[in-house]
């Protein structure tokens, strides 16, 4: 028996194809209980299909996903919809649901789980909007009327209302600029700190991954080719991570066009 | 004979292709209907969307079965006065409207309103990921946005249809009796004895019918839509000629099933 404690997130294996595409080539991966993440690749590395395979939303081919040592990909619906309760996502693009207001944005998964009134929701969205820096009024708007920082700002506040115990972030920062994504990333990186959660985000912005992660890992053509410190990602030593943190042309990355 | 082979297999191809669409269309349906009976029930979403079917479609639908009911007096008045049975107007208009044209046409124009709204609205949520939020919220998208919809278009398209009946054979009656000189009771008169109880209520079954098959081809084509704004307007425009054909197919089949004699 091995006394280190379960990891929050377990990945073992995860394989996961479309079509003569491999996308996931065997991702392995342990994300310890409090600590934040970030999966830093290239564009179609296949860092959002390992987010949604996480979450559910794609059924991978192969490999177990454990969150607290259970296996989420044997769990039936139902079950599995309760380990979602415990989990908050911040999409890239906001993902706001655009037919209805800011607050009700905010309190969905509180209303959905019908465990709070209306106008108590409507209280608590305004509380987790001055949270994230926006005036509870902001809860009356649409979401259509915010410019892409507010909505990101929204996104987290949504994320996070329900006081999640995993939080999930997909390029928080990308068409942001760089002030703004600084913001974000110092809101994420607070409201992790405040409720205690495990945070895993990916990303290809440097200064992002830097600030957000205690670790981080590297997803190169369906495999993580580094894992380490957040904090060693702009001197790891491995070419290729280095290749991709300097943004050089030159290197074992070859730039392809079509695969 | 290779080619005759890929002639073959081109067509083997669409059947199959064709199979495993309305497979994947019953099995979405079924999946659908069957969070009716599965708590919790989203109201607030059904009324959105029973207003969507009922209360805005009504203008438009009202002045096409007005004018529809008026069109259908003076062509019956062109033809039946050769013969003398300018009488059997009333009868005509009324039927006609009743059992075929009330359905039919308030079936078409709801799909071209609502049912292009319906999957037009969830396709741009399909694309922009905020079907998958759905899901990382604890609600269940089938059961939010699919199920409610669907009892909206088939509860709001009877209560259409009932005024599309009544101002079309108002349209009727305006026409015969203004511009053809009919007199107004033996119109009424007319009318009233010629409709049966079963015109009215196989008029509204098929009108239930259309509304669930104009809601499942929206909502089932925005939640398949994928690429962007093209594979939105795709669907979008799938929706409405499949609910289109759909509507005057399911007509003729039910027209079969209650009055075939």
């Amino acid at each position: 028996m091995s006394g280190a404690p379960t990891p929050k997130l377990r990945i073992r294996g995860l394989r996961k194809a479309f079509g003569s595409k491999q996308v996931l080539d065997g991702i392995d991966l342990d994300v310890a209980a409090g600590t934040s993440t970030v999966v830093i690749g290239g564009s179609g590395s296949g860092k959002s299909v390992l987010l949604r395979c996480i979450l559910g939303l794609i059924v991978p081919d192969a490999g177990s996903i454990e969150i607290d040592g259970v296996d989420v990909l044997a769990l039936r619906r139902r079950e599995r919809e309760a380990i979602n309760r415990r989990i908050g996502m911040l999409f890239q693009n906001g993902a706001l649901f655009d037919s209805l207001p800011v607050w009700e944005n905010v309190a969905f998964g509180l209303l959905a789980r019908r465990q709070i009134t209306r106008s108590a929701a409507r209280d608590k969205a305004g509380e987790v909007l001055r949270q994230v820096g926006l005036d509870p009024s902001v809860g009356l708007l649409s979401p259509s009327e915010l410019s892409g920082g507010m909505q990101k700002r929204v996104g987290l506040a949504r994320a996070i209302a329900a006081q999640p115990e995993i939080l999930f972030f997909d390029e928080p920062t990308t068409g942001l600029d760089p002030i703004m994504g600084a913001v974000i990333d110092g809101l994420i990186v607070d409201c992790v700190k405040t409720l205690g959660s495990t945070a895993i985000a990916i990303t290809h912005d440097m200064a992002s991954a830097t600030r957000i992660g205690d670790a981080a890992a590297m997803l190169f053509r369906g495999r993580l080719v580094w894992q380490g410190p957040a904090a060693s990602l702009l001197d790891s030593g491995n070419p290729l991570v280095d290749q991709f943190t300097h943004g050089r042309r030159e290197g074992p990355i070859a730039m392809e066009l079509r695969r | 004979m290779s080619t005759l082979l890929s002639l073959v297999a081109s067509l083997g191809s669409i059947v199959l292709g064709f199979v495993r669409s309305a497979g994947s269309l019953a099995l979405f349906a079924i999946n659908a209907v069957s969070h009716l009976f599965r708590p919790p029930f989203y109201w607030r979403a059904f009324l959105a969307a029973f207003v969507e079917f009922a209360f805005f479609s009504l203008p438009v639908v009202a002045l096409t079965a007005l004018f529809s009911g008026g069109v259908i007096a003076l062509q019956s008045y062109t033809g039946f006065a050769r013969y003398n049975a300018q009488s059997a107007i009333a009868g005509i208009v009324v039927l006609s409207v009743v059992r075929e044209l009330g359905p039919v046409l308030a079936g078409l124009i709801v799909a071209g309103r609502v049912g292009s709204a319906m999957a037009a609205e969830i396709g741009t949520m399909r694309v922009t990921d905020q079907i998958d939020a759905l899901g990382t919220l604890s609600t269940n998208p089938m059961k939010y946005l699919v199920t409610p919809r669907l009892l909206a278009g088939t509860l709001a398209l009877p209560l259409l249809v009932v005024v599309a009946d009544i101002l079309g054979v108002l349209g009727g009656f305006i026409v015969s009796v203004v511009k053809l000189g009919f007199s107004p009771n033996a119109y009424i008169a007319n009318t009233l004895s010629v409709m049966q109880p079963i015109d009215v209520n196989v008029g509204l079954v098929k009108a239930a019918v259309f509304g669930f098959l104009i809601a499942l081809m929206g909502c089932y084509n925005g939640y398949h839509s994928r690429g962007g704004a093209q594979g939105v307007g795709s669907a979008t425009t799938a929706s409405v000629v499949a609910a289109s054909i759909l509507v005057l197919a399911f007509d003729y089949m039910l027209t079969e099933m209650f009055f075939s004699r």
